[in-house]
């Protein structure tokens, strides 16, 4: 018997589920030769907003949960990835035209990095929190919080190690995120979360928009439900004007990176709000 | 339609020779109510009203549920859009029906009725607050004279009608009393599936002179009928047509209290019903699709049903009000979108 090949169709990643754009718009993936790959969902406004919706309601249950839990819940994402790895390899010799050794080596990265973060996800509060000294008989206590939803625009390259680098840390402290994927190299995003919907991280915690990224930045910008937003991959957009537009409802902005994300405990501390307590000192 | 009733098999239950007042049934007399006796004659018994309400043709479900289905996908552009999110605004009843109610929740639901939208202004007040009997004098004193919202209370024994004619109608009174100008009772829903319609049927009539003023003039009745628990469209026309006989001046789909709630094939049925009435009588009934209207495109779904059953001349308060509460945020959200252009959020509307 002959084997018919099936082409798959790639879809979006909002709240746990993978539906169609609202729109009905697809566009080509092809490899880096330019031979046609796979059609991917063009993301709209509304599957903007609806991302934002379901990133909101699964802010109280991810960041509601322990810092050791969430670690737990990330670190088993690492745990998949690594099974998936052919998947990815594929994708990334394929779409971004790299070797296979090179491939292998953004891979084992991403890993990497995304192990790192999830280590943090029970530490970060003690090198970013602190017991400030006041004039008084009270503790005086400062702890970092998520900031909430963020937004982010991964970089256009390197479709898996940028990805991580931008999502990850944003997710261990407790944030949910709406990513716009990178529009030439989306297929790792959407391998990821397929990885994430088979994990344990809750449906909503991390939301995947595929498409063109100067058509979606400036609706999740001026979003005012959105808390933050990470311009990371916004080199090429006139992201003045989204810096502007996230002014009026006064969100974090992340600046854009050029070259290589670095990790760092920065990232995640960038995307918390500090909490200050004061707190009595027991007389005796 | 009496040689359909003749026709159709009946349930014991429903059967002829049970007694529902105790003596022989059928012949009792009923309460005279002015439509009943003008729809059905003079001689209004119980078996006349099983008879005109069995004899009503069944629902073609697979068709009412297309039907409304396809006026579900109607899509509206901007200025329309505009258009309904501020009617809609004016045709909520903003309810709070919890155990939970206190005097100052009831009062920060009528300074979110008064003004929904501190930031903007224009925004346009909602129609009625949805209380609790005992929390309507709490609700005349927040809202004020002239604030033109009226204050609904629910009564008879919400949300389950079960108890006595007689604590069911001094509920009635103490609301009116209180200042309602709206009652919204529930029918009793066992009696209704166990086929006494006529016990039914006068239950709804003596609410109705409960809600007499003692200046003989009226509040509006508006009637439950809980259409989650009447398991058939069948039913549900036919209770919509027993309320609309007895008196009511607005039917009503639910308590939102069971689920289902409201659905836009039972509103949309409702309002075929109302039609049917407008053409036979020339008299308009309102209908209130009430619990489970969250999502502001869900309401415009029914603005669209209501404009193509009955008219446009029922898009108004007097004629068609949703109860609800998270609805006005939702719509709120939305008019602060059409306005700044930037998607809202709930940080921007005030949590009731």
């Amino acid at each position: 018997m002959t084997h018919l090949a099936v082409p798959k169709t790639y879809k979006l990643y909002i709240g746990g589920k993978f539906p169609r754009s609202e729109s009905g718009r697809v566009y080509e993936v092809t490899t880096a030769k330019g031979e046609f790959l796979a059609n991917a969902a063009k993301a709209s406004r509304k599957d903007a907003r609806d991302a934002v919706s379901a990133a909101r309601a699964a802010v109280s249950g991810w960041s509601g949960a322990t810092g050791y839990n969430r670690g737990q819940v990330l670190y088993r994402v690492a745990e998949l990835l690594e099974g998936r790895r052919a998947q990815f390899v594929d994708e990334l010799t394929k779409v971004d035209g790299l070797t296979a050794a090179a491939a292998d080596k953004q891979v084992d990265a991403a890993i990497d990095a995304w192990v790192w973060y999830a280590g943090w996800a029970d530490k970060y509060a003690q090198v970013a929190g602190n017991g400030n000294p006041v004039a008084g008989p009270f503790f005086n206590i400062s702890v970092p919080e998520p900031t909430g939803v963020v937004a982010v625009v991964a970089p256009k390259e390197q479709g898996l190690f940028g990805l991580v680098s931008v999502i990850a840390p944003v997710l261990v402290s407790g944030n949910t995120v709406v990513v716009v994927a990178s529009e030439t190299s989306p297929l790792s995003a959407i391998s990821l979360s397929e990885v994430l919907a088979t994990s344990d991280v809750p449906g909503g915690v991390v939301n995947v928009l595929t498409g063109s990224a100067a058509e979606l930045a400036p609706w999740l910008a001026d979003h005012s439900d959105v808390n933050a937003v990470d311009l990371s991959g916004a080199g090429d957009l006139d992201w003045s004007d989204l810096q502007v537009k996230a002014a009026q409802t006064l969100k974090r902005v992340r600046e854009p990176e050029t070259g290589e994300v670095e990790r760092s405990v920065e990232r995640v501390t960038f995307f918390t709000e500090t909490k200050t307590v004061w707190h009595t000192k027991a007389l005796i | 339609m009496s040689t359909q009733a003749a026709s159709r098999p009946r349930s014991p239950s429903t059967g002829a020779s049970r007694g529902v007042h105790g003596v022989s049934d059928n012949q009792v007399l009923l309460a005279p109510a002015e439509r009943a006796i003008q729809m059905i004659g003079g001689d209004l018994t119980e078996k006349a009203l099983r008879r005109h309400l069995e004899g009503l043709p069944g629902v073609d479900a697979v068709g009412l549920e297309a039907r409304a289905a396809s006026l579900a996908t109607r899509s509206i552009k901007t200025t329309s859009k505009q258009w309904a999110l501020d009617a809609i605004i004016r045709m909520i009843d903003l309810t709070t029906l919890e155990g939970a109610d206190t005097p100052g929740k009831v009062e920060s639901l009528c300074a979110k009725a008064l003004t929904p939208d501190p930031a903007d202004l224009t925004t346009p007040r909602v129609a009625a607050v949805c209380v609790y009997g005992d929390m309507v004098p709490h609700a005349v004193e927040a809202l004020g004279e002239d604030s033109g919202i009226n204050v609904a209370a629910v009564a008879t024994a919400f949300p389950s009608g079960r108890s006595s004619r007689t604590i069911k109608l001094a509920d009635t009174r103490d609301a009116v009393a209180a200042g309602a100008s709206e009652i919204d009772m529930v029918i009793d829903r066992g009696a209704f599936l166990a086929g006494h319609y006529g016990l039914v049927f006068d239950e709804i009539v003596a609410v109705k002179e409960a809600c007499m003023r003692p200046d003989g003039s009226y509040a509006h009745l508006k009637v439950i009928l809980e259409t989650g628990e009447l398991n058939t469209y069948d039913n549900v026309r036919r209770a919509s047509w027993l309320a609309i006989l007895a008196g009511a001046d607005f039917i009503k789909t639910s308590t939102g209290k069971v689920s289902p709630a409201a659905t836009l094939p039972v509103t949309l049925l409702m309002l075929q019903v109302v039609r049917d009435w407008h053409t036979l009588t020339g008299e308009r009934i309102g209908v209130k699709p009430a619990g489970g209207i969250r999502a502001s495109k869900d309401a415009i779904r029914y603005l669209v049903t209501v404009a193509e059953t009955v008219g446009e001349e029922w898009l108004q308060p007097d004629l068609f009000r949703f109860g609800a509460s998270s609805l006005l945020n939702d719509v709120l959200m939305q008019r602060q979108k059409m306005n700044t252009g930037r998607y809202s959020g709930p940080d921007y509307v005030t949590v009731d």
